[in-house]
């Protein structure tokens, strides 16, 4: 518990030491923070959602990958935006089925089956790629009329995307399902003790089919967001290690989804703070250093958090049905 | 029987996925027979395509190796990519850097710098995961893409060739390059050989035995009396040493200094043929030689029949897929494989 107060302390007082020094930089430095930070926060959702049913996600890398990749593209070709956010969800889901389909049917060791899928994602990725594709736009910053002209909170909340909004309210929806409703409940029993689950009448293998096609989705919406509203192209590699961050984020944040959002920011925040110290040449570090970061923070925050957090007790153990 | 079972899986998988890379080639309108045939040709066909092919199996081999280690003693180890990265990079420096030795001590000086370091990027992951629990899939791929931007950073400051618009090192110096014999690469045949050692000692010694006991089942591991802890370190730092020498091997034999462009994908390779040869170390001889035919031959490919050597990246994802999920066992019950490779799980 001390590490997340730690954390939001640490965040607290990087944004209040900005903002006495420079308001304007300090609302761009945070907004910043959400535009690095949300990605990971869905991607850390899958994570989530899997886990808490009991299935280990290690290809949410490979999600992204493709489902940014499906996303861009389809977009590219139709010149639809929307046609490019529906088939990156899809895709997204797609992949969870088959993750479902390696880890619950055929019951094969979890972590070797997320790593086919991200090494397929990169070998289908790779081969279809063609250079040289453009999207006629990103989705448009949409200013949330009202809200948006309250100083400070209103750039930084309610001046983004559609799927950053889509992105942060199904955070909070999926935390709510999560604990507050009976599919919530059921999910976390089957991610604990699948046997009592299933005695309570719970199918245990429709519902971690379920809820990893659902977490898919969500990957897909992740991927969606990197290529149709952040960046707006697609290169090889693309997602770079982003889905393995998100674990990180997932095991710092305990399964949370608030939680995990939370650390979302906190690593977005870093990471806008560094940039921002570059760009102002405060500091001069070589840019392959300032890249390191996500990476070296990711293994910080694991060795820090990880050993003191408990993980859904049947988590990556396939369901045998006992035999009567 | 066993034998033969434990052959046709892999084979049959490898047959299934040049058939799908047949069809993303027919896709997109490019002839897989010809771009099959000039890949096998210049592969296999001559002594000059025989030599390069076992070149490009060497380090594939020593990658393989490090991976089969890990994987038997319960750890999937993806950072190889990093390691032998971080071996490259050591073995270059101390190739280029390091003057006035006679190449009987420069080279195997140079060698030990990449065995070193790559040691050095294992045993953090290991030390993490034995320490804090800290799974090693995440912390080895982080560190891959940390070694390739201090790699990148190295190549493009401290390390680079003076008077050199490219980002890299200097030329190793020749006492540090490996010599080749009637044209063959010598690497390979320590490849080799460390193969049949790493077979050895899983097969009949002490130490083997006990990280395989570890891999297999954690808690009566420890109910014997063995150090589950010290199993992870030793084949982290193994698994790191191996992929350091081959990246070292790489550079002093190949490559002569480390470029940030250095062959991407090994390490990968190197899990791909680990799982095809179900984590038996002499398996991944026969692997890396295809694998390595493969890669040294796929500019002929697309220069023969257009096709993009993309293709091979899918292929091998394909042959990964097909040998890792039982799916043809399930179609096929005579070769059903009852031993399932198992990786150390999530958590502890």
């Amino acid at each position: 518990m001390r590490s997340r107060w730690l954390m939001f302390a640490i965040t607290f007082i990087a944004i209040l030491y900005f903002y006495m020094r420079d308001s304007l930089v300090t609302t761009s430095v945070i907004g910043t923070a959400i535009t690095f930070g949300l990605p990971l926060a869905m991607a850390a959702m899958v994570g989530i959602m899997c886990e808490r049913t009991g299935i280990v996600n290690i290809g949410i890398e490979g999600t992204l990958l493709v489902s940014s990749f499906v996303g861009f593209f389809t977009a590219s070709a139709s010149g639809n935006l929307i046609l490019g956010l529906i088939s990156a969800v899809a895709m997204g889901a797609i992949s969870g089925l088959l993750l479902s389909l390696l880890a619950v049917t055929w019951k094969m060791d979890q972590i070797i089956a997320g790593t086919i899928i991200n090494i397929l994602a990169t070998g289908l990725t790779s081969f279809f790629y063609k250079q040289g594709h453009t999207i006629p736009s990103t989705f448009p910053e949409v200013d949330i009329p009202g809200l948006s002209s309250i100083p400070f909170f209103g750039p930084v909340l309610f001046m983004h995307g559609p799927l950053t909004y889509a992105g942060i309210i199904l955070i909070f929806v999926l935390w709510v399902a999560l604990y507050k409703t009976p599919w919530g409940l059921r999910s976390r029993a089957v991610g604990e003790h699948p046997s009592s689950a299933d005695t309570a009448g719970v199918s245990v293998i429709k519902l971690r089919y379920l809820n990893v096609a659902i977490a898919g989705a969500f990957g897909g919406l992740a991927g969606a967001y990197l290529t149709l509203e952040l960046v707006g192209s697609w290169d090889r590699g693309f997602s770079a290690g982003k889905g393995f961050t998100a674990l990180a984020l997932m095991i710092f944040g305990r399964w949370n989804p608030i939680g995990a959002l939370g650390a979302a920011i906190f690593f977005g925040t870093a990471q806008a703070v560094t940039n921002q110290l570059m760009i102002t040449q405060v500091v001069t570090i070589p840019q392959q250093f300032t890249n390191m970061l996500p990476y070296v923070l990711t293994i910080l925050i694991l060795a820090i958090s990880a050993g003191k957090v408990r993980a859904p007790a049947a988590e990556g153990q396939p369901y045998e049905k006992e035999q009567a | 029987m066993k034998y033969l079972r434990s052959w046709l899986l892999p084979a049959i998988a490898l047959l299934v996925a040049f058939a799908v890379g047949a069809l993303m080639m027919k896709i997109q309108g490019a002839n897989p027979f010809v771009a099959y045939k000039s890949l096998f040709t210049s592969a296999f066909g001559s002594s000059a395509g025989i030599a390069k092919t076992l070149g490009k199996a060497t380090p594939l081999i020593i990658s393989g190796l490090a991976v089969t280690i890990c994987l038997r003693a319960g750890l999937f180890n993806i950072g190889v990519q990093g390691q032998l990265l971080a071996g490259a990079l050591a073995s270059a420096w101390a190739g280029y850097a390091i003057k006035g030795l006679p190449t009987i001590i420069h080279l195997p000086l140079a060698l030990l710098f990449g065995v070193f370091f790559g040691a050095l990027t294992g045993i953090i992951a290991g030390a993490l995961k034995a320490f804090r629990g800290v799974h090693e899939v995440i912390t080895t791929i982080m560190l891959n893409s940390i070694v390739l931007q201090l790699g990148e950073y190295l190549a493009y400051g401290p390390f680079k060739e003076p008077g050199q618009q490219l980002a890299r090192t200097p030329e190793v110096l020749n006492s540090a390059k490996i010599p080749q014999i009637f044209g063959m690469p010598l690497g390979f045949f320590l490849g080799v050989a460390l193969a049949v050692i790493a077979w050895w000692v899983f097969k009949t010694t002490t130490s083997g035995f006990r990280m395989e006991t570890v891999g297999r089942n954690k808690s009566a591991a420890w109910y014997a009396g063995i150090s589950v802890k010290r199993s992870i370190l030793i084949s982290m730092f193994v698994g790191g040493a191996l992929a350091g020498l081959g990246g070292a091997i790489e550079t002093l034999g190949v490559v002569g200094r480390y470029e940030p462009a250095f062959n991407g994908g090994i390490g990968f390779d190197g899990i791909t043929i680990a799982l095809l040869g179900r984590a038996n170390p002499l398996a991944v001889i026969p692997g890396s030689i295809l694998f390595g035919g493969m890669r040294g031959a796929g500019a002929s490919m697309q220069f023969a029949a257009g096709v993009s050597p993309d293709i091979i990246d899918l292929i091998l994802a394909i042959v990964l897929f097909l040998v890792t999920a039982p799916l043809i066992g399930k179609m096929i019950k005579s070769i059903r494989d009852t031993e399932q490779i198992t990786t150390g799980g999530w958590g502890n």
